[in-house]
């Protein structure tokens, strides 16, 4: 998919002075066990520049106070700061306004927001929610406990050995009665990129809804949903740049807007009886509670690096890290690596003969080599391609050729060591 | 090579995960035990004989997973056998001790198990190190029949 989305904005991964940001990223001038941290574990959380460090800091001593409530001065800076953030995010993924942007703690939040709120009210019994096979839990798990509540049932597309999804099956698995098609865009173990505008036109096309998880994609791709189509789309803010525990929800204005609450409390109502309240329209009828503001305009200011480096080449350079260390890792012996060769996201997940994921990243580590071992919340795609957990090495645009080099390296003292 | 990590994976724990002893099913056992550790997918499948006064007759196991869980399932069948129940109990205590206390000073009655001393200063893998030993409690507690395990408890 990705060539058609982005288009104008294209710029050569070569034009960037890569070096240059990777000194805006304090922590990796860290060491781990007195060697230099090589981290590869961005899939899971990325690190963060000074200046979204710094936004934090600027809003923490000079903004800081509750949202929508105070009449002072701080609180309508913090108000103002808050707000601007969702228009920047509404920007970011070329929403049509900010009111379709609900702020959530994270893309599992976000996805739990839609099984409850709009599951709870649309999905009845019989009608069918249909997944993937490379699903993270956080798009599994929900609409199971959706499923368990109406009787609604799930159906899975398979996985291909290559990592892509087995679109042939399509016909006979997303019909009429299925109501939401969820899926991810890029998969936090294969790596594969779905070729997501394709597959909201086929839901559309029997009248179902989609559902995008954008939690490895959001920072990594030039992405606009009103191109892909998408009536949903969920994205975690510390995977790209931003602070934990602030996500996103989006969702067309009128589908949020036909949606209950999902929790209830204060921000988000209209008017309160002792029996009965009146609710706010969305965005902020979802956003009960003190948000995590500081984390809103934590995000706003990644979005505007990011946007300074520029996504398509973050892409480009991304891609090119990922696919040169599959390469890499392929002239191992005994080693085998999944997900798609053409064309993948920022990481590549393998097994090795020579030792289970857990040792081979206990064994990194003592080298400053930071990986992540095990299922990646993976349980059903690891069964699916025989083995218990994989070793993911995950990159971002800090990261270099130099580096993945240098695993390579560690590898080949851990084949030497294990066997 | 970092001290820590040799400490980690010394030669005999490498030895035990490569070649694991008493590894296999016994036809006869009076308690299979199902173990497993969700986080990594290690899986340990126990069987446990007793003799009449109660003691461990015979044990073996199978299953797959990081050298230090299939390391520490074969020193531990090597150590428990013959043992009478109060011996087990003591022992996964001390050991237990030995892979999570910092100052324990390991007791000479583990023997061969003070190799995994080392597991201490990575928590992360004390679960590893412990699963074989969770399914051996659960056989005890058991008696009979077939049980599982779990090191994230339900």
């Amino acid at each position: 998919m990705c060539g058609a989305d982005y288009g104008m904005h294209r710029i050569a991964a070569s034009s960037v002075d890569w070096k240059a940001i990777r000194a805006d990223f304090p922590i990796l001038r860290e060491q781990a066990h007195g060697h230099p941290l090589i981290y590869f574990d961005s899939a899971a959380t990325s690190q963060k520049p000074r200046i979204v460090i710094e936004a934090l800091r600027n809003f923490y001593e000079h903004e800081n106070a509750n949202v929508h409530r105070g009449l002072h001065t701080l609180s309508s800076r913090a108000t103002e700061a808050y707000e601007k953030s969702r228009k920047r995010v509404a920007e970011y993924i070329g929403a049509a306004s900010a009111d379709e942007i609900v702020f959530t703690r994270g893309t599992t939040e976000s996805i739990n927001l839609v099984a409850q709120a709009w599951g709870g009210k649309f999905i009845r019994e019989g009608d069918v929610i249909l997944l993937t096979e490379m699903e993270h839990h956080s798009n599994l798990v929900p609409w199971q406990l959706l499923a368990e509540r109406t009787g609604a049932r799930l159906r899975f597309v398979p996985v291909r050995d290559n990592g892509t999804l087995d679109l042939d099956q399509l016909p006979s698995l997303l019909k009429s009665d299925v109501k939401l098609f969820a899926f991810t865009h890029i998969s936090n173990s294969l790596g594969t990129i779905n070729p997501v505008a394709q597959l909201c036109e086929k839901a559309h096309a029997v009248g179902a809804l989609s559902l995008v998880d954008a939690a490895q994609s959001a920072g990594h791709l030039p992405m606009d949903v009103r191109v892909l189509g998408c009536d949903f789309l969920a994205f975690s803010g510390h995977k790209m740049c931003g602070p934990t525990g602030i996500g996103v929800l989006y969702g067309r204005a009128d589908i949020l807007d036909s949606m209950p609450p999902y929790h209830g409390g204060g921000e988000m109502i209209v008017s309160v009886a002792l029996e009965k309240s009146a609710f706010k329209k969305a965005p902020h009828r979802f956003e009960a509670g003190t948000p995590s503001i500081a984390g809103a305009i934590g995000l706003a200011a990644a979005i505007d690096y990011i946007e300074q480096i520029g996504r398509a080449a973050i892409f480009e350079h991304d891609s090119q890290l990922a696919r040169y260390a599959a390469d890499r890792l392929t002239e191992l012996a005994g080693t085998r690596v999944f997900g798609p060769k053409e064309e993948r996201g920022a990481l590549v997940g393998f097994v090795m003969d020579a030792a289970h994921p857990h040792d081979l990243t206990t064994f990194a580590d003592q080298y400053g080599l930071a990986m992540r071992g095990g299922h990646h919340c993976n349980q059903p795609l690891m069964r699916r391609f025989g083995v218990s957990g994989t070793t993911r090495a995950s990159f971002y645009f800090y990261n270099t050729v130099e580096e993945i080099d240098r695993m390579i390296e560690i590898l080949h003292a851990a084949v030497r060591f294990f066997s | 090579m970092t001290t820590e990590i040799e400490e980690l994976y010394q030669e005999v724990i490498l030895d035990h995960s490569r070649r694991p002893r008493n590894f296999g099913e016994l036809a006869d056992a009076a308690v299979r035990v199902h173990g497993d550790n969700p986080a990594c997918g290690d899986e340990i499948h126990l069987d446990v004989k007793f003799d009449t006064s109660g003691a461990l007759e015979d044990i073996k196991f199978t299953g797959h997973g990081c050298a230090i869980s299939q390391a520490s399932a074969s020193l531990m069948t090597m150590k428990l056998k013959g043992k009478s129940r109060a011996e087990v109990v003591e022992m996964l205590r001390a050991f237990h001790d030995l892979v999570t206390e910092e100052t324990s000073e390991a007791p000479k009655t583990l023997g061969d198990l003070r190799v995994m001393k080392g597991v201490r200063k990575f928590p992360q893998r004390v679960k590893c190190a412990m699963l074989a030993w969770r399914a051996v409690e659960q056989a005890l507690e058991q008696g009979a029949g077939e049980a599982t395990v779990s090191t994230e408890p339900a």
